[in-house]
């Protein structure tokens, strides 16, 4: 029993970046109907702002100390981070808070990323075959990828929680059940909660709200829309970057589970597209769904007493779902006729 | 001439592929001074060129970087400038830094991708156009069992840069391919005896191991070890390469009734799984009336960074590290640290030394070729390099010398003071038989 419920939260905390990352994808495929393969790189370009912003708090004063030396006879560097010469407790507390606080900085920053890359590339390919938009998307992920590389290196860099959310919880013991049988980073619970406040921010906006009822109208016909004199591109566009705010919102708050790194984005694209496919193409909550469903159940398929009867399945259960799903329901899980079928 | 265009037919393509095949490879053809020399490469100019095969992109680029810059070091050295680092403490005294037999040393650079096509290719392409006449290298065991076979065939030398499998000596030696760095076996037989000090003989191991050559060779060389002294293997699961998110092989420890888990995970795997498992308390735990602990048998500085905090008071075991006090770490530690501002990691360590344990012998023997090279390391005895007195074994094309056991430093003074060294295990404790782990060198190719 335990194993199971350690299981199913593993599963919900990775659905969650799953989901999050996939919404994102739908909400620009339903609307501009582009195939976006650099949303992986907008999630880390998001864990890199948080990044970013935890080296410029980490900004140094240097000074040397000629008594002493390093090891290779250079002058020994003293250094003092600035925010805790002029802040004090207040600089130490901005830093220990990094991580969360960064999302101040990553949302302006993914939203003008997001208005400039629609505007500025995006949009030239709204007409063009969906295999022109993989290609330019994939290559402006790579791009993107390697500009962060050289940057700041290929290594993993770490991020830490704030010290009030970091080790784990003994949810078992909250149970009645024995101490440290069912224990669960409070990070990760963090995430969960962030992913589904998004999810639900999101689709408020898309459900209460005019701007969202007229993306809604054009999502399911664009040309009605444009006929009765709204400008549905400016919407499109502010969606698009509305969509990268919440992969690299996402990417921020991932960084204390996954030290970031360049190609972080990569490993969860596939996946991600994979999910989107199963939800359905173009469905909101058929990605949030499949996103958590597909989590839990590559969760399931690691679990040793599986993989001991079905040796790799773990490596392959996320394909071997999306294969039996599309083929009993082609459209996906709550995919829409005519999506994708011309 | 007729302007009328022929229609295109099975056979007029395949005449023109032959021709088009012909006019590509004659440029290696004619160039190429196998056909010229007594073996594959030789220089005839004032330049004997070196090929330095790291990876460049991927995951593994800063590795790279770090073993480029040791490269470019060694050169610096050999050809008399700077301030000759290791060859002041070197106990061979043939190389004077005025370049090998007579000839200024330059190289040429290829990037691995840590891929072994990717690595063949370049190694490929700097053997036949560049003239490389020895290729050295790579942050992977897969990489350098790949290269190392290529250079077999081909007929250069290969000294293999960051390489821990035991496969590299083991069943996939070559007699062409020569391995400074250690080996999974020794990391076993050095890491052993400290866990058992510090964690006595009744204890309940769960590994988690990368799914390639290095991580199940790492794995079976702990297991042996452990379960020698007494240990229990509760479970050995797979991870796939780059897993990312471990949380789900880890939770299995929890419950599982290990009190140790062994991370059988190198660069940014061993990054991920050691940081999700400090996430999940495991080091808090407390299982079987004991502590639970987190062995990382093979650590390297850079990874060190990329794990952050995380790695205080973890055993592991690495092949060098720049704090030691000996004479030639010291210079080299120097010669590194004041040409590029920071100190070297192990690497980095490994590819300066197979640079100049290659020149060396080059030197030695009088001549590039291959062969005579080749036997001029087998059995060669050295001292001065940072690591001890070392023997490059004739039987294997290992080099045996002292191991180092290294901790997680609870109170880092630097960025880069993150590990200390807790141990210096003795050569005589890692040697082991040379049929241990099979393989057959077989014979030597010059490339003539």
């Amino acid at each position: 029993m335990d194993v199971i419920i350690l299981q199913l939260l593993n599963g919900l905390d990775k659905g969650g970046a799953y989901a999050l990352i996939a919404l994102g994808l739908t909400l620009i495929f339903g609307t501009l109907g582009v195939v976006n393969f650099a949303h992986g790189a907008l999630f880390m370009l998001g864990a890199f702002c948080a990044v970013t912003f935890n080296k410029l708090l980490s900004l140094e004063i240097v000074t040397t100390d000629p008594t002493k030396t390093t090891a290779w006879g250079t002058p020994l560097e003293i250094r003092t981070p600035y925010i805790e010469a002029y802040l004090g407790d207040f600089g130490n507390w901005v830093l220990n808070y990094s991580v969360p606080v960064s999302i101040l900085l990553a949302i302006p920053v993914m939203l003008l990323f997001g208005f400039i890359m629609e505007r500025g590339l995006i949009k030239h390919f709204y007409n063009r075959a969906h295999a022109d938009q993989i290609l330019v998307t994939f290559g402006l992920a790579i791009v993107l990828q390697e500009i962060i590389k050289s940057i700041f290196g290929a290594n993993p860099i770490p991020q830490t929680a704030p010290d009030a959310v970091r080790g784990a919880a003994d949810i078992g013991a909250a149970l009645g059940m024995d101490p440290g049988v069912i224990v669960y980073p409070y990070w990760r619970m963090v995430y969960l909660a962030f992913a589904g406040a998004i999810i639900a921010a999101v689709f408020a906006f898309l459900q209460f709200t005019t701007f969202g009822m007229v993306v809604r109208a054009g999502m399911a016909d664009r040309h009605t829309v444009g006929l009765l004199g709204i400008n549905i591109e400016r919407r499109f566009t502010i969606v698009f970057a509305i969509a990268a705010v919440v992969a690299g919102l996402a990417g921020v708050m991932y960084t204390p589970i996954l030290p970031p790194d360049y190609h972080m984005g990569m490993d969860f694209l596939v996946l991600s597209f994979v999910v989107v496919v199963v939800g359905g193409m173009g469905s909101l909550p058929g990605a949030v769904a499949a996103g958590f469903l597909l989590g839990i159940l590559q969760s399931f398929a690691s679990m040793n007493e599986i993989k001991a009867i079905l040796p790799g399945i773990d490596q392959i259960i996320i394909y071997l779902v999306a294969v039996v799903i599309l083929l009993v329901r082609p459209r996906g899980l709550l995919g829409r006729k005519g999506v994708m079928e011309n | 001439m007729s302007l009328i265009r022929k229609p295109l037919n099975r056979r007029s393509i395949l005449r023109a592929g032959a021709l088009g095949g012909a006019a590509l490879a004659t440029p290696t053809i004619f160039t190429s001074r196998a056909w010229s020399a007594g073996y594959l490469n030789e220089p005839t100019g004032a330049e004997v060129v070196l090929g330095f095969n790291v990876p460049q992109t991927g995951a593994y680029a800063d590795e790279g970087a770090d073993e480029l810059r040791a490269y470019q070091l060694a050169v610096k050295h050999l050809n008399g400038e700077g301030d000759g680092g290791l060859l002041n403490t070197f106990s061979s005294k043939e190389l004077q830094g005025n370049g090998v037999n007579g000839k200024k040393v330059a190289f040429v650079t290829g990037d691995t991708q840590t891929k072994s096509d990717a690595a063949r290719a370049s190694a490929k392409r700097m053997i036949e156009k560049d003239g490389a006449i020895m290729i050295t290298g790579g942050s992977s065991s897969g990489v350098a069992i790949a290269v190392q076979s290529l250079c077999q065939e081909a007929g250069v030398i290969f000294m293999a840069g960051l390489t821990h499998s035991n496969d590299t000596t083991g069943k996939d030696k070559r007699k062409n391919g020569f391995r400074h760095f250690f080996n999974t076996e020794m990391s076993g037989a050095a890491l052993a005896p400290v866990l058992k000090n510090n964690y006595g003989t009744d204890r309940k191991a769960y590994h988690l191991t990368a799914d390639y050559t290095w991580g199940w060779s790492q794995e079976e060389s702990i297991k042996k070890y452990t379960e020698g002294m007494g240990w229990e293997t509760t479970a050995a699961v797979r991870t796939p390469l780059g897993a990312g998110d471990f949380s789900q092989y880890i939770t299995p420890v929890l419950n599982s009734g290990a009190d140790v888990l062994v991370l059988n995970h190198y660069g940014k795997d061993m990054v991920n799984s050691l940081t999700q498992a400090v996430q999940f308390g495991l080091r808090d735990k407390q299982v079987n009336g004991k502590d639970f602990v987190i062995v990382v048998p093979l650590y390297s500085r850079l990874m060190a960074q990329g794990a952050g905090e995380n790695v205080k008071g973890i055993f592991g075991s690495t092949n060098w590290h720049w704090s030691l006090q000996d004479e030639g770490s010291k210079a080299f530690v120097k010669s590194f640290g004041q040409e590029y501002g920071f100190p070297p990691s192990q690497a980095a360590h490994t590819c300066y030394v197979q640079t100049l344990l290659y020149a060396d012998a080059a030197q030695r023997a009088g001549t590039f070729d291959p062969c005579a090279i080749a036997a001029a390391l087998e059995g060669f005895e050295f001292d001065g390099m940072g690591n001890g007195p070392t023997l490059y074994r004739a039987e294997d094309h290992q080099c045996f010398k002292d191991v180092l056991v290294v901790k997680g430093k609870e109170n880092p003074s630097s960025q880069f003071d993150l590990l200390e060294v807790v141990e210096i295990t003795p050569r005589s404790q890692v040697e082991y038989p040379a049929d241990l782990l099979g393989g057959e060198l077989g014979a030597c190719n010059n490339g003539a």
